[in-house]
């Protein structure tokens, strides 16, 4: 009966970096619906064999490896959760408000993560104001979705929650390396009140990266980008 | 269903837009084809997708969807009963998503650039349109479509960019069918299917439309 047991156990590894911010979304969803994994940690600049084996088109993190079923992509992975471990549910059954949080999700990768993270942390001077421009569009935007509302998914966390998670951490580190603040309490204070629920949410808080490591790691990203050579 | 308002926002030539026009006829919904133009946007285009302006737009009973890819899959989970796209497996689900992304991150870019750019460029992206159809004829494998027998999700998302190679290739002066012809062979049998060949533009229509758009970019 135990080797019964022991053959019908799921296995379930995550590919990550300490610092990805989309490898986090899985690590999120994984443990929001309470499925136990092991991880994987990966060195982006030395990847292992196993990681380009199982992710030979995009050679990124994060991978799910879902007995032995891989997936990449994290939004795919994100969907791949929903449908598989049905309990706390990231999407919402009717149709036209699940397009709505895929819109959001694909709006955070397509469009806020390019003008804060492109714009904003890796320029300066003319490019870096127009970076801030474009995200102050694009912030207005979330402003007006999440208003009224606790998480972008409604009562609880959802897929569009977990796919912009990472401003909840990631941008203030930010606004301290580039000295210049994003999401300001006045300008955008339903978007700075859900930052507060998001980050101190139970799994979510306890999930975050080393706050000092992070600073280091993207100060040099920007020292890096902006061609100052080796970082201090 | 016989109550149904479904209007589509939509441009002759974008092969998003087709995407939708696919999607659609596979169902058989009606719907109300609304052509729009982007020089001059107009109100409801505006009022339905504020925050992109872009087409296509979906708008059903007066609420809207937006992104191609994001109005597929509400297509397909709205009108549920005929010939879904994706398959019922999360897994199979999955692949069939990432294939879909894997259109849009590589086939879309890639081709632009091939009108837009020059030289080193232009050549550069050649390369990245031929790599991204290699390996998309490797995930075609032995199959009649990307869905298995019948046409599916991934399906829906690259075939429209057919119409456009004739423009990339006679811009980027290559063919594609030399280095593809697996692909090529593929497009060809979805356009004997009457969904597909209704929902997708004349090439050589999309390739003076592309000369006009190179025109008004100052490329020449």
């Amino acid at each position: 009966m135990d080797e019964m047991k022991y053959s019908m156990a799921e296995e379930i590894k995550v590919f990550r970096s300490w610092s990805s911010p989309f490898a986090l979304r899985i690590i999120w969803a994984l443990k929001l619906k309470g499925v136990e994994f092991d991880t994987i940690y990966e060195d982006l600049t030395n990847k292992s064999p196993l990681l380009l084996q199982y992710n030979p088109i995009h050679k990124k993190v994060p991978v799910l490896v879902h007995n032995g079923k891989v997936i990449c992509e994290s939004l795919v992975i994100l969907e791949y959760i929903d449908e598989t471990w049905k309990q706390n549910p990231l999407l919402p059954e009717d149709p036209h408000q699940k397009a709505n949080a895929r819109f959001w999700a694909k709006f955070g990768d397509d469009k806020v993560m390019q003008s804060i993270g492109g714009g904003v942390l890796l320029k300066e001077g003319k490019e870096q104001e127009e970076g801030f421009a474009a995200s102050m569009e694009d912030l207005k935007y979330l402003e007006e979705e999440i208003r009224g509302k606790k998480f972008f998914g409604g009562e609880t966390i959802g897929l569009a929650d977990i796919a912009l998670g990472w401003l909840a951490h990631y941008l203030d580190i930010f606004e301290e390396i580039v000295g210049l603040k994003l999401i300001d309490q006045e300008k955008f204070p339903s978007l700075a009140a859900w930052k507060q629920e998001f980050t101190n949410a139970p799994i979510i808080r306890e999930n975050w990266p080393d706050r000092d490591k992070l600073v280091t790691k993207f100060a040099a990203m920007r020292e890096a980008n902006l061609g100052k050579g080796t970082p201090k | 269903m016989a109550s149904d308002q479904v209007t589509l926002l939509d441009l002759w030539a974008s092969p998003f837009g087709m995407r939708v026009r696919l999607a659609l006829a596979e169902k058989g919904v009606k719907y109300e084809y609304s052509e729009q133009d982007l020089m001059n946007k107009g109100a409801l285009l505006l009022q339905m997708n504020p925050v992109h302006k872009k087409i296509p737009v979906l708008v059903h009973n007066g609420k809207p969807v937006c992104e191609s890819l994001i109005i597929v899959q509400y297509i397909d989970e709205v009108w549920k009963d005929k010939a879904p796209f994706l398959p019922s497996d999360p897994y199979q689900r999955a692949q069939s998503r990432f294939w879909a992304d894997f259109v849009d991150k590589k086939i879309y870019d890639f081709g632009r650039k091939i009108w837009m750019e020059k030289g080193e460029d232009q050549e550069a992206a050649k390369k990245g349109f031929i790599d991204s159809l290699k390996l998309l004829e490797g995930e075609l494998g032995d199959k009649p479509y990307f869905g298995g027998e019948t046409i599916g999700y991934v399906d829906i998302a690259l075939v429209p960019f057919y119409t456009w190679f004739y423009a990339y290739e006679t811009i980027g002066n290559f063919s594609i069918e030399a280095e593809c012809p697996k692909l090529i062979g593929y497009c060809k049998r979805c356009l004997k299917k009457e969904t597909v060949s209704k929902s997708l533009e004349d090439p050589k229509k999309v390739y003076d439309f592309v000369v006009m758009l190179r025109k008004k970019y100052g490329i020449e």
